[in-house]
C-alpha cells in the first residue's frame, strides 16, 4: 500500500492508464495531431474520425445524439455557456431562473453575473437531506421563469436529485431545463431519450479522463437554443469556437466508453468499500452523515465529527488525501455553504470529511483510513474543551460565546 | 497548507493538555472563542500566593495553529508573574510559530485566552 492514500476522487480522479495510451495517440508528428477543422488533408480528417468517435462514445454513455453534444474546456464553461446562453437566448420570454442554494460555484456565479444584468434568480433551499424536491421547484416557477438549473449529484454530499420528475415539470411549462451532471455521469444510468432534460453539463476528469476538457448536451428535440459565449471560428456548430483538443476529446469519449461498459461493476465494488469504510466509524459517539445516505452516489461519505474541528483533523490524517467543509481549508472563513444550506450548525460543518472512493480504492487503504480516522477524533476530542463540556452534560447551544 | 516545524511539533506533542479545577481560588479560567467560528480555546493557570504562574493546561478545539498557539503558550506563562504573562504580545506568537497570515487571529485568540484568564483570577482574588 501506497502512502499517501487518495480519498478525493469528487475533487478529480487520476486518468485510466487506457485513456492516457488513447491520448498519447493524438499528439506527435508520426501520431494523429491534426486540426479537426483542416478539410483539405488527410491530417485534419483523421483528426476529424477521432473526435466523431469520441462524440459517440460520450453520447451512448448519457444515451443521446453525438451531434447534441457541444465540447467544452470542462463543467465549468459548460454551466456557463448553458445558463449565459439559454437565459441570453430566451430573455425575451422573461427573466426568471431557478437554481439552488448548494449548486457548483459555476452555476451560481453565472446566475449572480445574470442578476447584474437584471434578470431574477430564485436560490432554492434544499430539504434537510440535500435533495431539492419537485414541489419546492413548482412553487418556484412564475410565468416569466425561463430557465431550472440543477445538479444531478451534488459534489461536496454526493446526494442525487430527481431530475426525472423535475423535467417532466419544467417541460409541461415550457421552461428550459439544465443540469450539471459532473459529479453524475459514468456514476448514474442516465437516458437522455427519456430524461426532459434540455441542457446537460459534462466533464471528464472527475471519470478517469482528463483535466480541461467537458461538453455541453444541447436537445435537439425539442430543440433548445443558446447563444454563443465564446466568438471565433463558428467551431460546434456556432455554439463554442476554438480548435478542438483532439487529444483531450479522445480521452474523454474513452473514458466515456469505459465508464459505459464497467459502470455497474464498479459502482458494486464501490458501493461495498463505502459501507466498509461507514461501519467502521459509524459506532463513534457523536459521528453525523450529511445528505441522504439512500439516494446517493455510491463513491461519497461526507461525515461529521463533533467536537472536531475539520483542518486539525485533516492534519491528524496527513496519508489520507481527503477534503473538509471547515474554513480553515479555503481562501474563505466561512464552512461549507452546502452543509450550511441543509441546516447543520457551524460547529458540525466545521468538523466534516469528505471521503470519496473510486476505481482504484482498495479494501486495504480502506481499512487503513478507519483506523487512522479514529485514531485521530480520539485525540482531538482528548484536546478539545467542547468535548470536555458535552461529557460534562453542558449545552453548548446554552453557553455564551464571544464572537471573533 | 504548509505548517512550519514548530506548529508540527506542538500538534503532535502538545504540551500541557488539561484542565485545572476551576472552583479553586488560585486558578483563572480563560476561555475565549466560539465554536461557529471554528475555535474555542480554554486557557486555566494556577498562581501562588507571590502572584506567580506555577501551572498552565490548556484544550483548544480548533485548526493546527489554534492548537500550536495555545500549547506554545502554556509553555511560556509558566513561572512567569501574571503582570509578565500579560506582556505577552500575539506577534510573539506569531513570529514563533512562523504563523502565515491567515492564521494570526489563532495567535490572537491565545493572547485573548491568557489575558481573559488573568482576568479571572484578578476577579476570583478581589471578591
Amino acid at each position: 500500500m501506497q502512502l499517501p492514500i487518495y480519498l478525493d476522487y469528487s475533487a478529480t480522479t487520476p486518468v485510466d492508464p487506457r485513456v492516457a495510451e488513447k491520448m498519447s495517440e493524438c499528439l506527435t508528428l508520426e501520431a494523429n495531431f491534426g486540426n479537426p477543422a483542416s478539410r483539405s488533408h488527410m491530417f485534419g480528417w483523421k483528426a476529424e474520425e477521432a473526435v466523431e468517435i469520441a462524440r459517440r462514445q460520450v453520447a451512448d454513455l448519457i444515451h443521446c445524439d453525438p451531434r447534441e453534444i457541444v465540447w467544452t474546456s470542462g463543467a465549468t464553461e459548460a454551466d456557463n455557456l448553458a445558463i449565459k446562453g439559454a437565459a441570453h437566448f430566451y430573455s425575451k420570454k422573461g427573466k426568471h431562473i431557478i437554481t439552488s442554494k448548494i449548486e457548483h460555484k459555476a452555476v451560481l456565479d453565472s446566475c449572480r453575473q445574470l442578476e447584474r444584468e437584471g434578470y431574477e434568480v430564485s436560490y432554492l433551499d434544499p430539504d434537510p437531506s440535500g435533495l431539492t424536491s419537485p414541489e419546492a421547484v413548482a412553487a418556484a416557477i412564475r410565468p416569466d421563469t425561463i430557465l431550472v438549473s440543477l445538479m444531478h449529484v451534488n459534489n461536496e454530499i454526493g446526494v442525487i436529485n430527481d431530475i426525472e420528475a423535475i423535467g417532466k415539470l419544467t417541460r409541461e411549462k415550457g421552461i428550459i431545463f439544465h443540469v450539471d451532471a459532473a459529479q453524475s455521469t459514468g456514476k448514474q444510468d442516465i437516458d437522455l431519450h427519456s430524461l426532459q432534460v434540455d441542457l446537460m453539463s459534462l466533464t471528464a476528469h472527475k471519470i478517469y479522463g482528463p483535466k480541461g476538457i467537458g461538453a455541453l448536451y444541447v436537445r435537439r428535440k425539442p430543440r433548445v437554443r443558446i447563444e454563443a459565449q465564446i466568438h471565433g471560428g463558428g467551431h460546434e456548430r456556432g455554439m463554442r469556437s476554438g480548435t478542438l483538443a483532439t487529444h483531450q476529446i479522445v480521452g474523454m469519449g474513452e473514458a466515456y466508453r469505459i465508464a459505459a461498459a464497467e459502470m455497474h461493476a464498479e459502482n458494486d465494488r464501490i458501493l461495498a468499500l463505502r459501507e466498509r469504510l461507514l461501519q467502521g466509524l459509524q459506532d463513534i459517539e457523536e459521528v453525523y452523515v450529511n445528505g441522504d445516505i439512500d439516494h446517493r452516489v455510491s463513491g461519497n461519505l461526507n461525515i461529521s465529527f463533533n467536537f472536531v474541528e475539520g483542518e486539525s483533523l485533516m492534519m491528524a490524517l496527513r496519508d489520507l488525501a481527503l477534503s473538509s467543509g471547515s474554513a480553515c481549508t479555503s481562501a474563505s472563513l466561512e464552512p461549507s455553504y452546502v452543509l450550511r444550506a441543509l441546516g447543520l450548525s457551524d460547529e458540525l460543518a466545521h468538523s466534516s470529511l469528505r471521503i470519496s472512493i473510486g476505481r482504484f480504492t482498495t479494501a486495504e487503504e480502506i481499512d487503513y483510513a478507519v483506523g487512522k480516522i479514529r485514531e485521530a477524533v480520539a485525540k482531538l476530542r482528548e484536546l478539545s474543551p467542547l468535548w470536555d463540556m458535552y461529557k460534562d452534560g453542558v449545552d453548548l447551544d446554552q453557553v455564551k460565546w464571544a464572537a471573533h | 497548507m504548509a505548517y512550519s516545524d514548530k506548529v508540527l511539533d506542538h500538534y503532535e506533542n502538545p504540551r500541557n493538555v488539561g484542565k485545572l479545577d476551576d472552583t479553586d481560588k488560585n486558578v483563572g479560567t480563560g476561555m475565549v472563542g466560539a465554536p461557529a467560528c471554528g475555535d474555542v480555546m480554554r486557557l486555566q493557570i494556577r498562581v501562588n500566593d507571590d502572584g506567580v504562574i506555577e501551572d498552565a493546561k490548556f484544550k483548544t478545539y480548533g485548526c493546527g495553529s489554534a492548537i500550536a498557539s495555545s500549547s506554545l503558550l502554556t509553555e511560556w506563562v509558566k513561572g512567569r508573574s501574571l503582570e509578565e504573562a500579560t506582556q505577552i504580545k500575539n506577534t510573539d506568537i506569531v513570529e514563533e510559530l512562523a504563523l502565515p497570515p491567515v492564521k494570526i487571529h489563532c495567535s490572537v485568540l491565545a493572547e485573548d485566552a491568557i489575558k481573559a484568564a488573568i482576568e479571572d483570577i484578578k476577579q476570583k482574588r478581589e471578591s
